[in-house]
């Protein structure tokens, strides 16, 4: 028995090119989801971190500057405060429904990141309908906010679930239309037949030479941009975020919720945006390929660009240090100093490990595929900085008005390109 | 690969299903009757993907559960909860009720009895991987599509209702 659990354990470890949902193996998916779950909440902790810091510094404030130094323990300081606090219902909500739906909200968030490829091996599963699955399970979402809104029993919640629905719906409609476009472009190799499975994507980029932002200029470029802002509608934050509207609807959907409740829903919202970013990178960006390339090859660049994660790391470390010499000098501060120092030296140690070649070759994907992801994270946060929040008509005609007649427009333009290319390819060296 | 279409998946989801279809009937609240029509849906996505056919239960998941339900309860909450809670539930038509029930259940029992030779012997499957590729060829292949006409036929239906929405809604045309 004891061999057996050792040979399944190892024999996954052989096969090179398998996920573990592809492979079968129990075990290993096990261990991924658990680490995809352990990411993902330290990427909402530093989100939330990284957000009212940037957001501060944007209106020249400080931002979180009490709770460690540069206040980086209040995301830790504020999760506690939110499982301590009184978890209250109203009266009159429906309680059953009330109950269930932030665990709806959060099941959906969660679900997605089963096909969410953040390398060729390093993903949960593969899955013949990876996109449909993710568009799908996150639609989901929307029913968790409406019953949100409903049970509460109260009007603004009510107010915010209608919205919500409205303008989820509303913008579905336009990111499918852009979603189909690049799957047309899938298709484009010599069997014909394209994919739908976010691996599959990702390869055909590879197998085409380009990411799917560049191809047939400008129509990838629009079906990003299409996508990009459905994507802030679908997550209902700024500037699409009348869903919550604080100055209208003190909260929205969950004004009556408290505590570990309303947690939840903050936990959704973050892990939710990082899943359209992920799409939207698989989709457009390349998902896990590093930048370049076709232009910088060889064994040097490849040599380079390995070593990045590695650098981002120590360079974070370095950072961290430099803090530390600008720390007042008051014996007040010599906790704060010495665990700023602390975590510098995490950081470094992790960076240094990341050179080790085994290390490095291994996590180099998920390197490119996060800090892209990333990237979309710091967008979120700077168009809710600067963007002023539209009115509600004004959402639905950039929605049905705009966004899906560019869309549906995107999807003639590019089957037709698709279906020319060769042709005119063929001409073009006759004619030359 | 291991099938994962084992008789207990089967009944567990077909239990889910009746157990939501009544509930959709018996609550008098409408909120909870869209959400058991909810569970019943996703049971039903889940029995496509027991088939191996993942993409009709993605489809089923973003049409029916994310899309068609979200209307459905967008519409709900706007109605007064309260009067239709005070409303009669059943309009007692008895007579059209047993004679409707009686013809499904006389089909279930065709089918299930001479099941074998209505229906032709060999079952179309496809690898769970060329799924979606066998559905975009039975319906687009200038072949082998030879539901092409069926699939539109009931995207037609799908515009008479709408017509038929925007006539009732509407006082003038």
């Amino acid at each position: 028995m004891h061999e057996f659990i050792q040979q399944y354990i190892v024999s996954y470890l052989k096969s090179k090119d398998l996920t573990p949902g592809g492979a079968g193996n129990v075990f290993w998916a096990t261990v991924y989801i658990l680490l995809v779950f352990v990411g993902l909440s330290i990427a909402v902790i530093a989100m939330n971190w990284l957000e009212r810091k940037i957001l501060a510094h944007m209106q020249v404030r400080l931002g979180p500057m009490r709770v460690g130094p540069h206040g980086l323990l209040q995301p830790i300081a504020d999760a506690i405060k939110l499982l301590l606090k009184e978890d209250i219902m109203p009266a009159e909500a429906d309680a059953a429904i009330f109950w269930v739906a932030p665990f709806m909200v959060v099941l959906a968030a969660f679900t997605v990141f089963v096909v969410v490829p953040f390398g060729p091996t390093h993903a949960i599963t593969d899955m013949n309908i990876g996109i449909l699955f993710m568009l799908g399970v996150s639609s989901l979402s929307v029913l968790g906010i409406v019953m949100a809104g409903w049970a509460s029993n109260s009007h603004y919640p009510l107010i915010g679930a209608l919205r919500s629905s409205a303008q989820m719906v509303s913008y579905e409609v336009a990111m499918g239309l852009a979603v189909v476009s690049v799957i047309i472009m899938t298709s484009l190799n010599t069997e014909g037949i394209g994919t739908l499975s976010m691996i599959g994507i990702v390869q055909a980029q590879m197998a085409q030479g380009t990411w799917f932002i560049f191809k047939f200029f400008p129509l990838g470029l629009i079906g990003f941009f299409i996508f990009a802002v459905a994507m802030v509608a679908e997550t209902n934050r700024a500037p699409f975020d009348l869903p919550e509207a604080e100055s209208e609807l003190t909260a929205g959907f969950h004004t009556e919720y408290s505590g570990f409740r309303w947690s939840l829903f903050f936990l959704a919202e973050y892990s939710a945006m990082i899943a359209v970013s992920s799409i939207a990178v698989t989709l457009w960006l390349g998902g896990w390929l590093r930048p370049f390339p076709n232009l910088l090859h060889g064994a040097i660049w490849e040599l380079v660009f390995s070593l990045f994660p590695g650098v981002t790391f120590v360079l974070l470390g370095a950072m961290c240090f430099y803090n530390v010499a600008r720390m007042p000098k008051h014996p007040l501060f010599k906790i704060q100093t010495m665990g700023l120092a602390a975590f510098g030296a995490v950081l470094a140690l992790i960076g240094l490990v990341l050179f080790v070649p085994g290390v490095r070759e291994r996590v180099g994907d998920i390197f490119w595929f996060a800090a892209k992801v990333a990237g979309f994270m710091y967008l979120y946060i700077w168009y809710r900085g600067t963007f002023p929040r539209y009115r509600f008509d004004q959402l639905m005609k950039v929605g049905w008005k705009i966004l899906l007649p560019m869309g549906l427009a995107l999807l003639i333009l590019t089957a037709a390109a698709g279906f020319l290319e060769a042709p005119v390819k063929e001409w073009l060296s006759r004619v030359l | 690969m291991n099938p994962v279409a084992t008789p207990f998946f089967f009944y567990l989801l077909a239990g889910i299903m009746i157990i939501g279809g009544i509930l959709v009937i018996t609550r008098k609240n409408a909120v909870h009757s869209a959400l058991a029509l909810i569970t019943t849906l996703l049971a039903q996505a889940a029995i496509y993907l027991m088939l191996y056919a993942p993409f009709v239960a993605g489809v089923q998941i973003i049409l029916y559960a994310g899309g068609i339900m979200v209307l459905f309860l967008f519409v709900i909450m706007l109605i007064n909860i309260e009067r239709t809670q005070k409303e009669r539930q059943f309009n007692k038509q008895w007579l059209v009720g047993i004679a409707a029930a009686a013809a499904l259940g006389g089909l279930f029992i065709a089918v299930y009895t001479k099941g074998k030779t209505l229906f032709p012997e060999g079952r179309v499957s496809y690898e769970e991987v060329q799924n979606t590729q066998g559905v975009a060829t039975l319906l687009f292949d200038r072949h082998a599509g030879v539901y092409m006409f069926a699939f539109e036929i009931a995207s037609l239906l799908l515009l008479v209702a709408i017509i038929g929405a925007v006539v009732m809604a509407k006082k003038r045309i």
